[in-house]
């Protein structure tokens, strides 16, 4: 039987290794860009669990507003890369660094 | 019914349609030509708005759409904040873009788009609306900070921005899912029932750390601060003089709203990390400004140990509080736009420049805007008698009030370093070696924004320009 318990494990695993992916990663922004999408979805596995557990539809329109912020998010952060990339002709982590901090 | 809900939330509506009836006025015509109307067009319907929010009759407040919006006179303080604070920056860059060759008409529009964020997550009544109005306005700003697109300074600073800002977004979103799963609703109205069912439970204590640790991302306070010195410095100085104010407003009013609508019963419980925050804002504020060069990244720091003194009023958990709080939000913005206003005028060889080693000896060639600034330091540092002052006065003692002595000392001394910084730009204009070139060159609107700021400093503090009660009537209405 797969309850709650599991479902909110497995986003709690997805959600840190989203987390870890943003830090540990330094390769490639796009990478980045992958593991903000991981850290979403698995709140909005959250949400979906949380809904149906709760007999309560908020959680589910939630996890719409989630879906479509996330791609307007997504498609925002790309623009961005790209203006990053012909300015720089590299997307490496370890090239965003012309300020220090 | 819905007649009800749409005409509290028709200034939002209406600045929604103006953006984007003026995103295609713009396309579909000259582009870039309309850049100059625009920006006008926007100052004025922020200013028209402001004034119609203000003014507006009680009877205007309330709850829509089943409690998701409200709008209080919390709200309604925060809204005139931001919207006043968001004119004045776009008044004071028009001139300046077009000198700088940055008159892109997306800009106002951009800035219309987020001040409606703002203006949603400050009447948020339910987490859905919480975090559609402020990824509303993260999404803005994201874009309007990689503005020069032609300049790998500003599309840095802009990537930066986005990555942390999205896993600020994630954490906040993660608390939220969490917050909603173990209370069993959205609305803050209902969370702050089941809350006051007992103690708060412990996935819900989960929720609200991650909740506190998403929004510390967004006023900036440490430890989540680490953006702020590099997006404040590759910005262009319009967008960072932005920044800098109505942003930090409304996601400093969505914090007292969410803990206070929706936490408002587990004070004790959200107080001390709140007051931890404060502190190390404080204090890192103070200390890292000292070692900078630059202009904005000095700014940066003054920024983050500002949002330190306004957490002092929220950690103290009350009405008391949150009224110094929100009075030191209105003063810092007016402070910033001043200091911003200066900044953005400083050129040398035709050029922007923003060293601080430049500003030696200005007082001789400019010294009625030298005058400005110093006072405008003096405000921002605290010393009395400016209005600086009594910012931080009215936050450290509604802190004592609340039994939190030790929090008040500590920022004493915060402010007391962090006076350093802020007296050596006064000591580079009034007595540093001599060094030629820096030249102040600026429209009428940015001098009269100049100094009249400077002035509502020293005339501020007759009677803090009766917004001391426009501020208790707003922290009432938030803390019952």
């Amino acid at each position: 039987m797969i309850t709650l318990t599991h479902y909110l494990g497995v986003a709690a695993a997805l959600f840190v290794i989203g987390i870890f992916g943003i830090f540990l990663n330094r390769k490639n922004v796009i990478v980045i860009l992958m593991s903000i999408e991981l850290m979403l979805l698995a709140v909005n596995i959250n949400l979906v669990a949380f809904s149906s557990f709760l007999h309560d539809l908020a959680g589910q329109v939630f996890t719409m507003f989630v879906l479509t912020v996330a791609a307007a998010e997504a498609a925002i952060g790309l623009a961005i890369l790209v203006g990053f990339f012909r300015n720089r002709g590299t997307i490496d982590v370890e090239d965003v660094n012309v300020m220090k901090g | 019914m819905e007649q009800v809900d749409f005409a509290i939330v028709l200034p939002e509506v209406l600045l929604a349609v103006y953006a984007m009836a003026a995103l295609m006025l713009a396309v579909y015509t000259t582009k870039d030509g309309m850049t100059r109307l625009l920006t006008w067009a926007t100052v004025g319907l922020f200013l028209a708005v402001a004034v119609w929010i203000g003014l507006c009759p009680a009877s205007r407040e309330g709850a829509a759409f089943g409690g998701a919006v409200k709008v209080d006179a919390f709200a309604r303080f925060a809204k005139v904040t931001v919207l006043v604070g968001a004119a004045a920056v776009l008044a004071m860059s028009e001139d300046w873009m077009r000198r700088q060759n940055l008159a892109r008409f997306e800009f106002p529009v951009l800035i219309t788009f987020s001040v409606i964020g703002m203006m949603v997550m400050v009447s948020a009544g339910d987490l859905m609306t919480l975090y559609l109005g402020l990824e509303l306005q993260s999404l803005s700003l994201y874009v309007i900070a990689a503005m020069r697109r032609d300049s790998g300074r500003s599309t840095e600073a802009g990537l930066k921005y986005f990555v942390l800002g999205a896993l600020a977004s994630g954490l906040l979103l993660y608390g939220a899912s969490l917050t909603y799963g173990f209370t069993g609703t959205t609305l803050f109205s209902g969370i702050i029932a089941s809350v006051q069912s007992g103690h708060v439970p412990t996935g819900a204590l989960f929720g609200l750390v991650f909740l506190i640790a998403g929004l510390a991302f967004k006023v900036s306070a440490v430890p989540f601060h680490m953006w702020t010195p590099d997006v404040y410095e590759g910005s262009p100085t319009q967008v960072t003089a932005y920044f800098a104010t109505a942003p930090k407003v409304a996601a400093m009013a969505l914090f007292a709203r969410l803990m206070f609508d929706g936490f408002g019963d587990a004070i004790p419980d959200w107080s001390q990390v709140v007051a931890l925050l404060s502190v190390l804002s404080m204090f890192l504020g103070a200390v890292g400004g000292i070692g900078q060069r630059e202009f904005k990244r000095l700014m940066a720091y003054s920024s983050i140990s500002h949002m330190g003194f306004a957490l002092v009023g929220l950690a103290a958990g009350t009405a008391v509080g949150v009224q110094a709080m929100l009075t030191y939000m209105a003063i810092y913005v007016v402070m910033n736009v001043g200091t911003f206003a200066f900044i953005l005028a400083m050129e040398k060889d035709g050029k922007h420049v923003t060293d601080l080693a430049d500003l030696n000896q200005i007082a001789r060639r400019e010294p009625g805007k030298a005058l400005a600034l110093l006072i405008l330091m003096f405000s921002l540092a605290g010393v009395p008698p400016t209005l600086g002052f009594f910012a931080k006065f009215t936050v450290l003692k509604a802190a004592v009030d609340a039994g939190m002595n030790w929090l008040a000392v500590l920022g004493v001394i915060a402010s007391v370093i962090g006076a350093f910084y802020y007296l050596r730009v006064v000591y580079y204009m009034y007595f540093g070696a001599e060094r030629e070139g820096l030249t102040l060159r600026a429209g009428a609107v940015q001098w009269a924004i100049l100094a009249g700021s400077a002035l509502v400093m020293i005339l501020g503090v007759v009677n803090l320009l009766g917004m001391e009660g426009a501020a208790a009537l707003a922290a009432e209405a938030l803390v019952r």
